[in-house]
Order: structure tokens, then C-alpha cells, then sequence
């Protein structure tokens, strides 16, 4: 470990002192598929509620359900489909070691993020302005009905912790972006950017499972 | 520290230039990226935390000695148990070997110079210290110590005291800690969890990728099976409770109703996804336990273990079968009775796996030529202690029988064989046993068994007495008792003491040892074929100062070289 490792021409894998280069692509793909596994386990918990309560409050999830507007979901659903697109032309710029192509591209999907982020802000300040939302005078209403808040609840758990995955996903971009920037990247050495890459798809998959679940069927 | 000349003598003792004094500044341990630096980092926090956990075990114990003896008063009580489950499970015991003697043997065992992320590792130890603050401000209750500090507190000390489950809806409702316990307790329970992920994903990787030439999957040692079977559960079944916590607090914080029954929640749930993690986390525990004695009783035997292929699987089908039997921890929760008979059903078939393992042991002991060494002791006692563990589990996996004996001093006592008498025991004969490897010296051998004795006596005389207060009744978790469950609580409470002695003189030489002990250790003292003693003692810090190329089994004692591993 040195200051040797600091100093890299553009574009070489960098080396680590306790393994080859080769290996470091496959464990580190090894490691995110692992890291992955265990994001979908955190989100399991959270579908296995939902699939309890709706069917506990069955009629109750029907109706509150209907509150969400379908057209915001599917616009965001079609917004994180694309930015999953151009992160997989990412990843191919970077295979090919075409640098400024991988910033255009997560560039892109930075952007949707930050769309499909404001679009879900509208969603949720309006849900705020009906008091469908935790601390308004009508959550607090003891009229209002109790498994509503069960259905908002884990409406608000499950696209918050979607949200700061989202979060999450546009910071790691954002810092392959700023490596990319550098060059740092070709057809040796991309690990970084396919690892960004394969967190954005795993982002957009567990939402490709929440639109239909809270909007659609209800 | 490529620049470091690493010349072992003749017996492969290395003085100079190895990982503990190739660099000595307190930044070069704080910020090490070394694998065995870093499981040395684990060893003294994790020995802390044992040690606060087994002092408020004593309180409770002497506290127990007597009927009414409100020696403390029952908010304490209760929160002194709530800290000892804390600790012991969350701090102590999940961490454990893996994050010590994991940390420490697993690069060497396959023969890797290091683990495949060492820089997350690193973040994974801070992570784990992060996990162990917030818990203790958790427990110390820091709204009451701030206006305790500035002379206004009023009241009394209010500590959590939920228990080390967190059931709801007490938990979701309980103003321990001014509201604040809870919160702050799972949320440390979160964090915490995240490091014993990291770190099992960072095992995972390194067993798939690192292996060194020539060792492959088959003559991989059973301590690596062990762990990359509690890596696999590390890695998959930890998220679950820590969304599960954080919904806790979600529920507290916004009112949500998920868990709280007058919220229109579940509590029920609530045990099914706090099962579900909490226990496969006994075989985090006591799966590297099996690897460990399993690595011991060859050596020791001087013969191949019994069965290698049979230990191998059986770590995974237990690894498989934890995922599946979480239910039968809650059989008296109002679950449905169907339920209840299937998990049931499938925790007998824990069973079968461990008692592969058993046998396995004994037969790998059976006409070898024994050495009873102090690490052997505790190896025998190990398999000795988890039988009975092992046994009083499949009575309670009987429905009929766990609607009686749950909750009582029974199943206390059936889980302190398991993970006292399985993990810690395990963990503590590691330690023994690779102690000169570790730290390239010898501890005295006439303490330490001497201390093993204390310590078996006291550990069997503490529990032993519980197993027949629980089948006479007695709740767990209560803080007085009937004067007729005097004489066993005594016992119980005298053995305690006995067991807390030997574990003291036991850490003790192991401590003194280390730090002023005299004798050299060699590269290999006990002529063991496992890799990790083919580099000096203690290692240098890239491991292997020429690459291992591995050519036969870890096990092949008794045959002649040229015939190792034909098979």
C-alpha cells in the first residue's frame, strides 16, 4: 500500500497488493452481485407487509389505492426505464473505452433520477395537501380510517426507501462521472462504471415491482 | 511495507518485521488494512463487551441468589437483562469468530495474502464500533444524563428494558429511555447489522476468489466451510431485520401502524420477521464453532477427519435448514396450529445435519493417538456441551412440549448450552489453539487447563440446575420466585460465579501471554498440515513469504506424503 498506487496512467486497472487485476474485476462483480442479494432481502420484508395488509384491508387498500394517480407512476416508471437504458450504453462506452460517452450517458441517467425524484415530490406534496400523510389534521382524525394509514404507511416506507435508493444510485454515478471525467476508464479497467451501473438496474427493477403493486392493482 | 526484510529463524519463529511490529505507531493499528491487525481490533472490543455482559449476568445471578432479595430494584433487573442480551448476542457473539479468528485465519487458511476488500473491512470494524456507541447512549439513556449532569433529574433512571427481542407492541409503546431507548437501541441493532454483512459478503468473495493454487473447493479446510456457510447467512437473512427495526422506529416516530395491534398492525409479523433473522443468527454463532472444532480434532487425533465431505455438507444443509425453521420460536404466539406443525416438523430436521457433525467428531477421535492439550480440552467440552444443547433442542422443537416449556428456565438453559456451551467454548478454544500462531509466543498450559476446569464445572453447574427449574416452571425474565426454586437458583447462582472465575483466569493468561510471555513459538508446534501454519509466527504482513502452491488435503495425517490426497 503507497503512494505508487496514486500515480496510474489512464485507463490501467489500478493494483491492489494482495490480488490481480483480473481477479480484482470479478471479486468486485462477485461483491456487488452479493450486495444486490442483499438489497432485494431488505426490500422483502416490506412486500411481505404489503402482501399481509392488503390482504387483511382488502377493500381499504382498493380504495386508498385509487387516491395515487396512475399517470405520475407510469411517467415515472417510463422515466427510470430509460436511465436504465442509457446506463447500459455506459457501460458499453466504457467496455470500448470511449470516456466521454460514459458521462454523457450516466449523465442522462443522473437527470432522470433527479425527474423521477421532483415527480415523486409533487406525488407526495399532494398526498400532504388531502392529509393523506403523517401529522396532517385529518391523519390525526380519529374518523379517519385506520387501515388507510396502513396502506400510506407502507406506501410512504416502501417509495421512501425506494427514494433514497434512488439517492444512493445518482451519488454513485454522479462520482463515476467525475472519474470519467479523468479518463480513467477503458476496455481494462471499468469496473466502477459496470458496478454503478448494475446498482441503477437493481433501483429501477424494485420499482418496475412497486408501481403495479401500489397503483395498479391496489 | 514491501521494504521490510522478513527472515524467520530456524523453527520459523519471525521476531522482527512481523504484522504485530513491522509498524508500531497507534495510526498503523487504527487505520490498518492487514486482515489479522484488523481481527486483533475485533478480539479486544468484542473481549470488552463479553466482559460488561457477564459482570451484569453475575449481578443478576447474585440478585437471584435469595427469594425477595431485592438486592436491585426490578426497572434494573429488567434492565440489566436487556443489556446482557444486548451485548452477548449483538456485540459479542455475532461478530465473534468470525470477525476474530475469521478475520485472522480465513486469507491464511486458503492461503490468500489478505481478504478480497480489506479496505471494507476496515469501514466494516468502524461501522461495528459506530453500532456499539449508539447502543450504549441507548442504554445509558441520555436525556436522563444530560438533566441528570445539569442537577435536574426528576424521577426515576428509566432504562430500556424491553428485552434483546424488542417485541412489539411493548417496544413500539414503552417510554424507556424518555421514548428515546428503543429508537436509538435498534437503530444500533441496524448499524451493527450492516458490518456483520460486509463482512460476510468480503468472506464470501475471498473464499470464491483467493483460494491459492491447488486448493480447491474439496481440500478447503472445514473452519472456511463454516464460514462461508455464515457468510451466506450473514449476507441474506441480516437485511431482514434491519428493515425490520427501522420499520419499528418508523412506527414510532410517524405513528404508522405496521407492528402495533392498536394501530391496526401486526405483532405477529412483527415475531416472524424478527425470527427470521434472529435464528439463523444462532448458526452465525455456532457454525464457525463447528469449523473450528473441526480443525482442532485431527490435529489433535493425529488422523484425517471423519468424513470430510459429510462435515462439508452438513455446514451447508444447517446454512439451508436455518432459513426454514424461524416459526418454532413462536409456537404459543396464536399462530395457526397447521403452522405451527410444519415448523415443527422441519426443526427436527436441524437435527440431522448437527448430529452428522457429532459423529463425525467422535469418530474422527476414535484409536487416534489423542494429545489433551488445553484447545483439545475445550474442543471435547464443546462437543460434549452441544449434545446436550443439541438434544434439549429436539424437545423443544415437540409442540406439546414447548407449550409447557416456553419461556421457562428450560429454554434459558437449552440456548446457554447452544451458544455458550457451542460459540463461546468454540471461540475460546480458537483462541487457545491458534493462540501461538496469533501471537508467535506460548501461554501457560497449567493455567489454562486449570482454568478449563473452573470454567466446564461452573458453566455445568450454572445451567444444569436451570434445565429442572424450567421443567418445574419457572418463568425466565422474572425478576423474584417461589421459595421452592431457592436450592436450584443457588446453584446456579454459586456455579455463575465459577464460570465467570474461569473465564477471567482463562483470558487472563491468554492476555499476560501475549504481552510478557517468554516462550518463542514456532511456525508449526503442532505438526499440523493446515496451510496456516506453513507461514512463520507470528505471519509477516503479506502472509506467505513465498506463494503456497496447496498439494494434498488439510487432513491427511497418517499416510505417508506421497500418498496424501490420492483419493
Amino acid at each position: 500500500m503507497g503512494s505508487h498506487s496514486e500515480i496510474i496512467e489512464a485507463g490501467a486497472p489500478p493494483e491492489p497488493h494482495h490480488m490481480d487485476s483480473t481477479t480484482a474485476y470479478h471479486a468486485a462483480k462477485l461483491g456487488m452481485w452479493l450486495f444486490l442479494a442483499t438489497e432485494i432481502l431488505l426490500f422483502a420484508a416490506l412486500f411481505a407487509a404489503f402482501a399481509l395488509y392488503h390482504w387483511w384491508y382488502f377493500d381499504e387498500f382498493h380504495h386508498a389505492s385509487e387516491k395515487l394517480d396512475w399517470r405520475l407512476g407510469a411517467l415515472n416508471t417510463a422515466v427510470l426505464l430509460f436511465s436504465s437504458y442509457t446506463a447500459a450504453v455506459a457501460v458499453y462506452a466504457a467496455q470500448i473505452g470511449d470516456n466521454k460517452r460514459i458521462v454523457k450517458n450516466f449523465g442522462i441517467s443522473v437527470a432522470c433520477g433527479l425527474i423521477f425524484l421532483i415527480i415523486k415530490a409533487v406525488e407526495y406534496s399532494g398526498k400532504y395537501a388531502k392529509g393523506y400523510f403523517p401529522g396532517t389534521d385529518l391523519w390525526s382524525d380519529p374518523n379517519f380510517a385506520q387501515s388507510y394509514k396502513n396502506y400510506f404507511g407502507i406506501y410512504y416506507c416502501l417509495t421512501g426507501l425506494h427514494a433514497l435508493h434512488v439517492i444512493i444510485g445518482m451519488s454513485v454515478m454522479i462520482w463515476v462521472i467525475t472519474k470519467a471525467r479523468k479518463n480513467r476508464f477503458s476496455g481494462r479497467y471499468y469496473t466502477p462504471v459496470e458496478l454503478g451501473a448494475l446498482y441503477w438496474h437493481l433501483v429501477d427493477l424494485i420499482w418496475i415491482y412497486l408501481f403495479p403493486l401500489l397503483y395498479l392493482i391496489g | 511495507m514491501g521494504g521490510h526484510q522478513v527472515v524467520p529463524d530456524a523453527n520459523g519463529h519471525l521476531k522482527e518485521n512481523n504484522y504485530l511490529n513491522c509498524d508500531k505507531s497507534i495510526k498503523s493499528w487504527l487505520l490498518t488494512l492487514d486482515h489479522k491487525r484488523i481481527a486483533i481490533l475485533y478480539l479486544v472490543s468484542i473481549l470488552s463487551f463479553f466482559f460488561v455482559g457477564g459482570i451484569s449476568a453475575l449481578i443478576m445471578r447474585s440478585h437471584l441468589a435469595m427469594p425477595q432479595a431485592q438486592v436491585i430494584s426490578p426497572d434494573l433487573y429488567n434492565a440489566l437483562f436487556t443489556l446482557h442480551g444486548v451485548l452477548m448476542i449483538f456485540l459479542f457473539i455475532v461478530p465473534g469468530i468470525p470477525a476474530t479468528m475469521g478475520n485472522f485465519l480465513l486469507p491464511l487458511m486458503i492461503g490468500a495474502k489478505d481478504v478480497a476488500f480489506p479496505r471494507l473491512n476496515l469501514f466494516s470494524y468502524y461501522i461495528y464500533v459506530v453500532g456499539a456507541l449508539i447502543g450504549f447512549v441507548a442504554i445509558i439513556n441520555p436525556v436522563w444524563l444530560i438533566d441528570y449532569l445539569q442537577g435536574m433529574a426528576q424521577g426515576v433512571w428509566n432504562p430500556l428494558d424491553t428485552g434483546w427481542t424488542f417485541y412489539t407492541p411493548y417496544s413500539t409503546s414503552t417510554g424507556a429511555g424518555e421514548g428515546w431507548g428503543v429508537i436509538l437501541m435498534t437503530f444500533a441493532a441496524f448499524v451493527l447489522g450492516f458490518s456483520s454483512i460486509l463482512t460476510g459478503l468480503n468472506f464470501i468473495v475471498t473464499i470464491h476468489k483467493l483460494r491459492a493454487p491447488g486448493m480447491n473447493w474439496m481440500r478447503l479446510p472445514v473452519l472456511v466451510w463454516g464460514l462461508y456457510a455464515t457468510s451466506v447467512i450473514q449476507t441474506l437473512a441480516t437485511p431482514v431485520v434491519g428493515i425490520t427495526l427501522i420499520l419499528l422506529i418508523v412506527e414510532r416516530v410517524l405513528g404508522i401502524g405496521i407492528f402495533d395491534p392498536a394501530k391496526g398492525g401486526d405483532p405477529v409479523l412483527y415475531q416472524h420477521f424478527f425470527w427470521f433473522y434472529s435464528h439463523p443468527v444462532v448458526y452465525i454463532m455456532v457454525l464457525p464453532a463447528f469449523g473450528v472444532v473441526g480443525e482442532i480434532i485431527p490435529v489433535m487425533s493425529r488422523k484425517p477427519i471423519f468424513g470430510y465431505k459429510a462435515v462439508v455438507f452438513a455446514s451447508i444443509g444447517i446454512a439451508a435448514v436455518a432459513f426454514i425453521v424461524w416459526a418454532h420460536h413462536m409456537f404459543t404466539s396464536g399462530m395457526s396450529a397447521f403452522s405451527a406443525a410444519i415448523f415443527s416438523a422441519l426443526t427436527f430436521g436441524v437435527a440431522v445435519p448437527t448430529a452428522v457433525k457429532v459423529f463425525n467428531w467422535v469418530s474422527t477421535m476414535y484409536k487416534g493417538s489423542i494429545r489433551f492439550d488445553s484447545a483439545m480440552l475445550y474442543a471435547m467440552a464443546f462437543v460434549f456441551l452441544f449434545m446436550i444443547a443439541g438434544t434439549t433442542g429436539v424437545y423443544l422443537a415437540v409442540l406439546g412440549v414447548d407449550i409447557y416449556y416456553h419461556d421457562t428456565y428450560f429454554v434459558v438453559a437449552h440456548f446457554h448450552y447452544t451458544i455458550q456451551g457451542g460459540a463461546v467454548i468454540g471461540l475460546i478454544a480458537a483462541l487457545h489453539f491458534w493462540f501461538p500462531k496469533m501471537f508467535g509466543k506460548f501461554y501457560n498450559e497449567g493455567w489454562a487447563k486449570f482454568s478449563f476446569w473452573l470454567l466446564f464445572f461452573g458453566f455445568n453447574l450454572t445451567f444444569l440446575p436451570q434445565f429442572v427449574l424450567g421443567m418445574e416452571g419457572m418463568p425466565r425474565r422474572y425478576y423474584d420466585y417461589l421459595p421452592e426454586f431457592s436450592s436450584m437458583h443457588q446453584l446456579s447462582t454459586v456455579g455463575a460465579f465459577f464460570n465467570g472465575l474461569g473465564y477471567t483466569l482463562a483470558l487472563l493468561n491468554l492476555t499476560t501471554s501475549a504481552i510478557w510471555g517468554k516462550r518463542l513459538a514456532p511456525s508449526n508446534p503442532y505438526n499440523s498440515l493446515g496451510l496456516e501454519w506453513q507461514c512463520p509466527s507470528p505471519p509477516p504482513h503479506d502472509n506467505f513469504i513465498t506463494p503456497p502452491v496447496v498439494t494434498s488435503g488439510s487432513y491427511d495425517y497418517g499416510y505417508p506424503i506421497e500418498e496424501r490426497s490420492k483419493a
